[in-house]
Formats: C-alpha cells, sequence, structure tokens
C-alpha cells in the first residue's frame, strides 16, 4: 500500500521516474501480445480498408479501381439477397431466442430442485461444436429418415422437405441457432433476474398484483440491460452466422439461404475476387459496429465490453 | 391457495422437462444413429434404440478420413493456442494492471478497440499475411494469429489482477524482487480462478473454430476435426449418416468432458464477463 501511496501523492517528478522505470518491463511483458493484435488484427484492419479499394484474384497484382466495388454492391442483386437472407434470419433468431431463454430463466429462478442440472443440460448445446451439430440436426431434418417428420407423422401432420424448401430452409437453421445459443443467454438472463431485489416482488405482493402483472411492470423494466445487452449479442452473432449454413445447405436450395458471411467466403475463397470481397467485410463491419456502439451507448463501456 | 402453487410448480417442471428434452433430443439421436447399422437407419419410424449394436460407423470413419490424424491435429493446435493465450495475455493484462508506462491508457483503449472489430473483417488481409507466411496448410497456420496472446483474454485477465490487493505484493518488493518474480510468484498463483475461465472459454472456442481453418487448410492430413467432418459430409460419404453421426460423436465428446470438468467456471464466467463485474 505504502508504494501506492507514494506514488499517488508525490509530486510529478516521482512519478515520471515511476513510469520510465516500468517502461521496459512493461514493453517486455507486451510484446507478444503486441505483436500478436499488431500483427493479426490492426494490420489486416487497415490492409482490409485499402483492399477493398481494388481488384484483385491473388494471381496478378491488385489493381486500384476506387469506390467501384461499393458501387458495385449496389446494383448486385446477390449482395442484396444475402444481405435480406441475413436479416430474416436474424428477425426470426432474435425473437424466438429472447423468449425461450427467457422463459426457461424464469422457470430457474423460481427456486426449483435440479437448477444446476438443468442449467448444465441447457449449456450443453452451447459448449458443443457448431459443425457437429448441424451435421445431427440435417439428418433429424432428413425428409425421409428424419426424426422431426416422424413425430409429425405420428400427429397425423405430413412431413416437410426442411432444408430444401425454399419457404422453411432459413427458418429451420434459425431454429438451430435458436437451440443451441439458448442455454448461454439463459445464464445471463438468470444473472439479471437474481439481481432484482426481493423487495420489489414482496412489494408487488403485498398490493396484491398478479404475476402477469409483476413480470410485465417489474421483471421486464428492471431486466431491460440484459434484454439489451442479449439482443444486440445475438444481432452481431445472428449478422455473421456461417458454421451451419455451410454445413447444412451450403446457401441452398438455390439462393435461398445464403447469407451475408457465406457470400463474402464464396466470393474471396471460391471465385478469388479478394477486393470485392474485403469490400463486403468492410460494409458488414460498419453494420455491426453500429450496432456495437449502441450497444456502448446505452451500457456503458465496461458493461457492453463484457466485464 | 396451494392448489394454485401446485399448478405453478407443476408448470414449471414441464416447461423445464420439455426444455432439458429438447437439448437433449440431438445428442441421444446422434449417439444411437452412430451405433446403428444402415438397414435400421433408413426405416419409418425412425428405431429409437439400436439393434443390433454396431461400432461399423466408427470404423469407417477411421478408414473415410484420416480421422486419427485430424483429432490430433484439433488437439494439439487448440492445447497449444490456449497455453499461449494464458501464458501471453496473463504478461499483457500484468503490464497494464501493475506497471506504469507512458501510453497506458490509450493502449489499454485500442486493445478494447479491437475486440469490437468481427473476425470476418480481418478473415482475407489475415489469410493473405498467412500466405505470404508460407503457413498455409501448416500447423503455424492455425496456431500463429492467436498464439501469442489475445485481447479478450488480457482484457478478462487485467480486469481480474486489478481486484488483487497490491499488499500482497508487498513483502515481495520489499524481498527487492523484480517484476518478473512478483508475476511468476505472487500475481500467477492468484489469478488461477480467471486463467481456468480464460482457458476453458479458449479450448472450447479454438476446439469449435472452423472457418478460420477452412480457409488456411486444405490438405486432409492437416485438416481439424470440424473442417474434417464437414468435408466428409460433403463428399460422396455425405449419406453414410451412421459414419457422419460417429464423426460428431468424437468431435463432441472432448467438449462435453470439459464442459463437465468445469461447469461451475464456464456458467460463473457467462455470468460475470457477460454483464456484471
Amino acid at each position: 500500500m505504502s508504494v501506492a501511496v507514494a506514488t499517488s501523492i508525490s509530486p510529478p517528478r516521482r512519478l515520471s521516474l515511476a513510469m520510465r522505470r516500468d517502461w521496459l518491463p512493461a514493453l517486455v511483458f507486451l510484446l507478444p501480445n503486441l505483436v500478436s493484435i499488431g500483427l493479426f488484427t490492426l494490420i489486416p484492419v487497415v490492409a482490409g480498408f485499402f483492399l477493398s479499394f481494388t481488384s484483385w484474384d491473388m494471381l496478378s497484382d491488385p489493381q486500384w479501381i476506387g469506390l467501384d466495388n461499393y458501387v458495385r454492391m449496389l446494383s448486385d442483386r446477390q449482395f442484396w439477397n444475402s444481405l435480406g437472407n441475413t436479416l430474416v434470419y436474424t428477425l426470426i433468431v432474435i425473437p424466438g431466442g429472447l423468449a425461450l431463454s427467457l422463459l426457461l430463466a424464469l422457470a430457474l429462478n423460481s427456486k426449483i430442485k435440479g437448477t444446476a442440472i438443468y442449467q448444465a443440460i441447457f449449456f450443453l448445446p452451447y459448449v458443443s461444436s457448431t459443425v457437429a451439430i448441424a451435421l445431427v440436426w440435417k439428418w433429424i431434418y432428413h425428409p425421409d429418415y428424419g426424426v422431426l417428420n416422424s413425430i409429425l407423422g405420428f400427429f397425423g401432420i405430413a412431413g416437410v422437405d426442411w432444408l430444401t424448401n425454399r419457404g422453411t430452409a432459413l427458418g429451420s437453421v434459425a431454429v438451430v441457432q435458436i437451440w443451441q445459443t439458448a442455454g448461454y443467454n439463459m445464464v445471463l438472463f438468470l444473472a439479471g433476474l437474481r439481481a432484482i431485489p426481493k423487495e420489489y416482488y414482496e412489494a408487488a405482493k403485498l398490493d396484491g398484483s398478479t404475476p402477469f402483472q409483476t413480470f410485465w411492470s417489474i421483471t421486464v423494466p428492471l431486466l431491460m440491460p440484459t434484454i439489451f445487452f442479449v439482443t444486440t449479442t445475438s444481432i452481431i452473432a445472428s449478422f455473421q452466422v456461417f458454421n451451419l449454413i455451410y454445413v447444412m445447405t451450403s446457401g441452398g436450395p438455390g439462393t435461398s439461404t445464403k447469407v451475408y458471411v457465406y457470400y463474402l467466403w464464396e466470393s474471396g475463397f471460391s471465385f478469388f475476387k479478394m477486393g470485392y470481397a474485403s469490400a463486403l467485410a468492410y460494409v458488414l463491419f460498419v453494420i455491426i459496429l453500429a450496432v456495437t456502439l449502441l450497444q456502448v451507448r446505452f451500457l456503458g463501456r465496461n458493461r457492453a465490453m463484457g466485464a | 391457495m396451494k392448489t394454485r402453487r401446485l399448478v405453478t410448480s407443476i408448470l414449471l417442471h414441464a416447461v423445464l422437462l420439455l426444455g432439458a428434452f429438447s437439448a437433449l433430443l440431438p445428442f441421444f439421436w446422434m449417439v444411437i444413429t452412430s451405433l446403428k447399422v444402415p438397414e435400421q437407419m433408413f426405416v419409418m419410424p425412425p428405431q429409437w434404440l439400436p439393434e443390433p449394436v454396431t461400432f461399423r460407423n466408427y470404423e469407417q470413419l477411421f478408414t473415410y478420413i484420416p480421422f486419427a490424424r485430424q483429432f490430433f491435429n484439433t488437439l494439439f493446435v487448440t492445447v497449444t493456442i490456449v497455453a499461449g493465450q494464458l501464458l501471453f495475455s496473463s504478461m499483457g493484462a500484468y503490464a497494464f494492471a501493475r506497471l506504469k508506462f507512458p501510453g497506458r491508457e490509450p493502449l489499454f483503449l485500442l486493445f478494447l478497440a479491437t475486440l469490437m472489430v468481427p473476425s470476418v473483417v480481418t478473415l482475407i488481409p489475415a489469410f493473405i499475411l498467412v500466405r505470404e507466411f508460407g503457413w498455409i496448410n501448416t500447423y503455424m497456420a492455425i496456431i500463429g494469429p492467436y498464439f501469442l496472446g489475445s485481447a479478450f483474454a488480457t482484457f478478462l485477465l487485467r480486469q481480474f489482477m486489478l481486484t488483487i490487493p497490491e499488499e500482497l505484493e508487498e513483502a515481495a518488493k520489499i524481498d527487492g524482487a523484480g517484476h518478473f518474480t512478483i508475476f511468476r510468484a505472487v500475481i500467477l498463483p492468484l489469478v488461477k480462478p480467471a486463467l481456468a475461465v480464460v482457458g476453458v472459454f479458449s479450448f472450447i472456442y479454438f476446439w469449435n473454430d472452423f472457418l478460420w481453418p477452412l480457409v488456411v487448410i486444405n490438405s486432409e492430413a492437416m485438416k481439424v476435426l470440424t473442417v474434417g467432418i464437414a468435408t466428409l459430409a460433403s463428399s460422396h460419404y455425405g449419406t453414410d449418416w451412421g459414419v457422419l453421426m460417429a464423426g460428431s460423436v468424437l468431435t463432441v465428446l472432448p467438449l462435453v468432458i470439459v464442459f463437465f470438468l468445469a461447469q461451475r467456471q464456464i456458467v460463473e464466467g457467462i455470468a460475470t464477463t457477460g454483464l456484471k463485474g
């Protein structure tokens, strides 16, 4: 403690001495991080920006084409299609995911037996690898031998070609994301619910309000920061969906599930349009940054950054 | 009043049981399918239990793709990355939490800012860089970008270190210990809980990583499991569901084990890093 106090109350000259003494160890301690973040995050962010103004097939030299990539995007039907698919996907995942995880959190918050076991079970899909999960669900959705159609058949409902039908493919994949992330969001909601002071509920009970009223007038308003956090992180995740689509539909049937990152990956690594793919990446960056900044604005830096 | 509580309790249990059933069914179905003979797989209605139980699918898996090799690749790169991140990010965290140097705050803000960059944005330039280094199709391609620490791990560990009272280092300082000694002998043992959280999360994240290894690796022998089984699924073996499920079981199994060993750290980690802190 004495050292800390000494530096904080001593004149600036002493402080700069401490700074001069510490800069070398600081450099040594930070060097690995600086190399990693500099080389594989900062330089790529800047390089990607410049690449987005070029046309480059990785065989010949990159050609500077100014804003052409961005202009081309405006009339690129595939771009709008992938953006639209991503938006629809997100609009399915968000309400479905929020409702399900909140419902599970509320049920677990009521001091029920076996909370820890339930929590572990709900969480299992989240830690499992998305690629393996996607394969299992593809098998479950199988039109002829899938479990889902079999269960539906049991209730006399005709089967559907879930993943090869334009009308159902995107929604079917979205359901898997909801299924996989529900446990994670539930843990966040549970932490939020437990932070609500008990007195509010006791007061509501004395006032004779119904559980439904209590939910809307106490739980929801006080849970707003958590709801906002879960919503924005889910939007950010949904906008970057790739693994599920790659394994389950490869963007098909037609282009009906070709989402943004899938189109980006295809442009870059199947058609080797590195400049165009970089421009696509930057547009996504701006969209996600807008959501992130909204989060920082409303929740404060530390909360939004996950601290 | 009593009956209403009973009804509520039954309803809650129904919701939770239905949730648990839905969460577990795909895992159950994955294991069951992997133990079935083909004749039992393609029948309607589906058979809930394999009869006879066969390990044919697992044997086939190892002949269709170099599965043992890919399993080793995954384990090797994941463990190496996790070890690197724990060491180098806790070093970086120590600098931010305990050392005074010019530009510390702006540099820390820069670290924080990089957390806002989605991985897709750096995908193409990082790929080009790795290709320039001649790392394509090597372990370095997967390990290199992450081994020297990540902003996220550094940030979490720094937050944790700030909660450690500085008095604990006083004795060592009086004994004339330098920063390396203090870091190794005082700080590291104290941040073990945070290291466990970061380690478990990194393990899960890198074991499951897909897009990056998909892009930088194309030889079968160098692939990690996620890419390996995805490739198998899009090959002409893609309708051999027994084999695909066997591959999925073995890919998920290590994660399930890690999860049950470290469940408390995971749940607490999310609750604290997600919102509170």
